[in-house]
């Protein structure tokens, strides 16, 4: 080759194009890559393992006794397996956290879809995204030592330490964040022409917000709420902190309560060797919360999928 | 004669003519063969690629069907051709960029050296070794200038000094006297023209046999538009070009063939695919074409 | 509306554009009940931090920084073993994720044929984990890792390995869109000079990706450091003594620390909780911050 050329020897020359076939290296390395991928999935297929495996066990002892007893109380001389004060504390506080976060939350969504400024966006983007960084047992601390004084013992006049209102109501605005920053998302997926239409009618912001764009985002909010309320139930520092270890069927929020969660690290934290129904107790709980929120997310992930599909 | 697509000229006194107007390439003595799918050429000379009945298809639709044409060394080919009709799929073909999308299937042969570089046994990174290519976009690394032209032999294994490659490439693509001092600057800071120049410095830096150029310079303004052209027609005394343009006139202006496609249904009435209408020297191309449909587009009748 | 009715049915033209009383007294009123949410949590956050400062700020010292912890005498208890055995665990957790999520994230956007049903199973799953409450983490760690096949006990790399599949996920969302940022014209111009598909990524795009990845792991990071579920169920013991000087060490972590002395009956230990509070909110902070510094200095705009 002439003129402007490297004077270095040419990759190859314009000979024969080389017979070689696929470069192992590179196969190698696609492997590898493959390999690292696969352990998300044996992430998975680790969890519903040791669930199951360990409930088996747990299942085989206690039976239907899990739906038919009315108390939890695997550790007691005359024990009694029954999920129900369980799932009842654990809906009870998750669903104070939902009557506060929700209200909150979707404002919150609807004012910075709607009606901010960039400015005010710029500053109320990053409180959001504080209050979601907050590691969880410090929420549980300012339950204890703050909400549930002022709040259940100065306000409601009950002296009692460990109650399902504290727990519920911080829990609420751990939560927030989450439904506000979903159902902002689903509400700015609404196409601008919608609003338009309306303004051009002669709708007020409000009417647009309340009558155009919360319906066509509906699908967003629910899935919003969805997700709340699975992450209220795989919640722990919080309810274990503030709502106490007391496994209870009723629905008073200012007695104590237990909570899947809170029962399960309880246990965990106990002397419970292997092959224990105690320890076995963990993973029976385990498996239950595993379920419930997958067929939570689930739920949300095919309402994510509606909305999205309609304006995407 | 230069072989069309099913049409052979057999007029002798057209041939003769053929001979005189195109400047550059000497077609030395024509040797009829008479070939089922048409007449091929025989000239002084090599053909670089020998595409026979290309079909480049996304998930099986054709895109661009049955193209057979020859392209020679040290001249400069230009493809022409309206929107859609498989120019850029085309010569992707050339370098199987294509094999970088899923869908894209590619039948027929395309010789590179009496090669057929999608067979089997033919490791596609061997032939973009060989055939260079620069886009439409200007593509620079976001590394220095030095390394962007460095980053070719570098990978390539190639020896001698890297400082002389860079600077032999950067000579090879006009580029060196304008930024000699700053080679270490980001490349991200040159302007439009002066990047795609560097992307084609890059190219001239692994040393290759073909340079393709998709639509080089459709982003950039008039004066580098220039200062590329220039640049090209320095470049075919190393290399051979294949340049995609839906610029008729830089057509006119730089290359020695040029291919004229267009779009058509397809037999099914139901897909459009492109089809090679003519190929032949550029002057007979724009003063004398063989096709009404390529009078018609050189012309701007259509377009 | 009804009133334009009948003020054109009895011949008259409206005239003015102003909106009636009424209306305006909704709108005001409705954006303002919309404002007071976030003023809401605003509030809630503030007062939350207030607490936090006005209970700890006394218990902070440097003493504190580095003492251990007593479980008769607060004044001399410290988070020593407690800071540093949750350094450590970073340190566990991020040579496991980085490697692991990078790759994951390479071979999803660079290798992976998405019509493959095993690479579709991988994608789906990768979201199914973000969602798992981080409890059950640590019930993984306890039958795989601590007790199990593994049985190594509750120590610092279980705990390190147990977070790390925790935030796994968050690395590798953050790490593909890092990825995907990069044009594709880049990987071209790679690949049209004779580079392989690894060549380019290693070359090419991992290094333009750099900066997301970057900011991805400290997010991860940030989301691990704060996890006190999943150490419980492991075993992570309650109160160290001592720092882990290796990975088969056993191992404490801040909010574990902090835990125990919220849960510590004596109402002295409260403060010492919420010095501890203090210093881990102190260290999420400064990851947050470079974590944006590192995304404003150097995330490129394509």
């Amino acid at each position: 080759m002439e003129a402007a050329t490297a004077k270095g020897a040419s990759p190859g020359g314009f000979g024969p194009l080389g017979k070689r076939r696929r470069r192992p290296g590179e196969e190698v390395i696609r492997v590898l890559l493959f390999v690292a991928a696969a352990i998300s999935v044996l992430t998975t297929i680790g969890i519903v393992f040791a669930l199951v495996e360990e409930s088996v066990s747990f299942f085989g002892e206690v039976g239907t006794r899990f739906f038919t007893d009315t108390e939890w109380t695997p550790l007691f001389q005359d024990p009694e397996y029954g999920i129900w004060p369980l799932l009842n504390g654990t809906f009870l506080i998750t669903g104070i956290g939902i009557l506060v976060a929700v209200p909150l939350g979707l404002g919150t969504a609807v004012y910075l879809s709607e009606y901010a400024t960039p400015r005010v966006r710029k500053i109320v983007k990053p409180i959001i995204e504080v209050l979601v960084g907050v590691p969880t047992v410090v929420f549980g601390y300012f339950a204890l030592t703050l909400v549930t004084p002022i709040i259940v013992q100065d306000l409601f006049g009950v002296q009692v330490q460990f109650n399902a209102l504290s727990a519920g109501l911080v829990m609420g605005i751990m939560i927030m964040p989450t439904i506000a920053s979903i159902s902002e998302d689903a509400m700015s997926a609404v196409p601008q022409g919608l609003r338009e239409g309306a303004y051009g009618l002669g709708a007020t912001k409000r009417q647009v917000a309340t009558k155009v764009v919360f319906p066509a985002a509906i699908s967003g909010v629910v899935a919003a709420i969805v997700l709340g309320i699975s992450r209220g139930i795989g919640e722990t520092m919080i309810v274990l902190i503030a709502a106490g270890l007391a496994p209870s069927n009723g629905l008073n929020p200012v007695d104590p309560h237990a909570t899947i969660t809170g029962f399960m690290a309880a246990t965990a934290k106990g002397d419970n060797p292997a092959g224990t129904i105690g320890y076995q107790s963990i993973f029976a709980l385990g498996l239950t919360l595993f379920v419930l929120t997958l067929v939570m997310n689930m739920i949300a992930i095919r309402f994510v999928r509606k909305y999205r599909q309609v304006y995407e | 004669m230069i072989r069309l697509n099913g049409r052979a000229v057999t007029d002798p006194e057209r041939a003769q003519e053929h001979e005189r107007a195109v400047p550059g390439i000497d077609l030395g003595e024509t040797v009829a063969e008479t070939h089922p799918a048409g007449a091929r050429t025989v000239t002084s000379r090599e053909a670089v690629f020998k595409l026979e009945d290309v079909t480049v298809s996304y998930g099986g639709k054709p895109a661009v069907a049955e193209v057979s044409m020859d392209i020679y060394r040290n001249a400069i080919t230009a493809i022409i051709g309206p929107s859609g009709c498989g120019k850029s799929t085309l010569i992707r073909c050339l370098n199987r960029m294509n094999d970088l999308i899923p869908s894209a299937t590619v039948d027929g042969r395309v010789l590179y050296h009496e090669q057929d570089i999608y067979d089997e046994q033919v490791d596609p990174v061997e032939v973009r070794k060989r055939i260079g290519m620069v886009f439409q976009k200007p593509n620079p690394f976001p590394k220095s200038i030095y390394d962007n032209i460095a980053f070719g032999p570098r990978i390539l294994g190639m020896d001698g000094n890297m400082d002389e490659i860079v600077e032999n490439a950067l000579h090879g693509a006009a580029l060196w006297d304008e930024v000699k001092d700053r080679l270490d600057a980001n490349a991200f800071g040159m302007s439009g023209g002066q990047q795609q120049r560097l992307c084609i410095a890059r190219a001239l830096a692994v040393n290759p046999d073909v340079i393709l150029m998709d639509e080089p310079c459709s982003a950039l303004d008039p004066i580098s538009t220039g200062k590329i052209e220039d640049l090209m027609l320095e470049l075919k005394e190393g290399y051979s070009i294949v340049i995609v343009t839906h610029n008729m006139q830089q057509a006119a202006r730089v290359s020695d063939l040029t291919a004229f496609l267009i779009v058509k249904l397809d037999a099914e009435e139901r897909h459009r695919q492109g089809r090679l209408v003519e190929y032949d020297a550029t002057e007979t191309i724009f003063t004398n074409p063989s096709d009404q449909r390529t009078e018609d587009y050189v012309t701007g009748k259509v377009g | 509306m009804s009133s334009a009715a009948e003020a054109a049915a009895a011949g008259a033209v409206r005239t003015s554009f102003e909106s009636g009383r009424s209306t305006r007294i909704w709108e005001l009123a409705f954006k303002g009940c919309l404002a007071s949410c976030i003023l809401v949590s605003l509030l809630v956050l503030v007062v939350l931090l207030e607490q936090i400062v006005n209970d700890g700020i006394g218990s902070l010292s440097l003493g504190f920084l580095t003492d251990t912890p007593s479980r008769i005498d607060p004044a001399s208890s410290g988070i020593g073993p407690a800071l540093t055995g949750t350094l450590w665990l970073m340190l566990v957790c991020t040579v496991f994720i980085i490697p692991v999520g990078v790759a994951t994230a390479v071979y999803l956007e660079e290798y992976a044929d998405s019509d493959r049903w095993f690479n579709r199973v991988i994608e789906v799953n990768i979201q199914n984990l973000a969602a798992v409450p981080s409890i059950v983490y640590g019930v993984l760690g306890l039958a795989f890792l601590v007790r199990g096949p593994l049985s190594m006990g509750h120590v610092l790399l279980a705990g390190g390995l147990t977070l790390g599949l925790l935030v796994l996920p968050v690395l590798i969302v953050a790490g593909r869109e890092a990825i995907r940022a990069v044009p594709p014209s880049i990987r071209e111009g790679s690949m049209a000079l004779g580079a392989t598909r690894w060549q380019t990524v290693w070359k090419q795009v991992l290094p333009a990706s750099l900066p997301g990845i970057a900011t991805g792991a400290i997010l991860s990071l940030s989301r691990a450091i704060g996890e006190t579920a999943p150490l419980i169920v492991i075993g992570a013991a309650a109160f160290a003594t001592s720092s882990p000087t290796g990975i088969f060490d056993d191992v404490t972590a801040l909010p574990i620390q902090i835990f125990s002395w919220i849960s510590d009956p004596q109402p002295e230990f409260k403060s010492l909780a919420a010095a501890g509070i203090i210093v881990l909110m102190v260290i999420l902070l400064a990851m947050n911050a470079v974590a944006i510094w590192l995304r404003n200095r150097y995330e490129r705009k394509w």
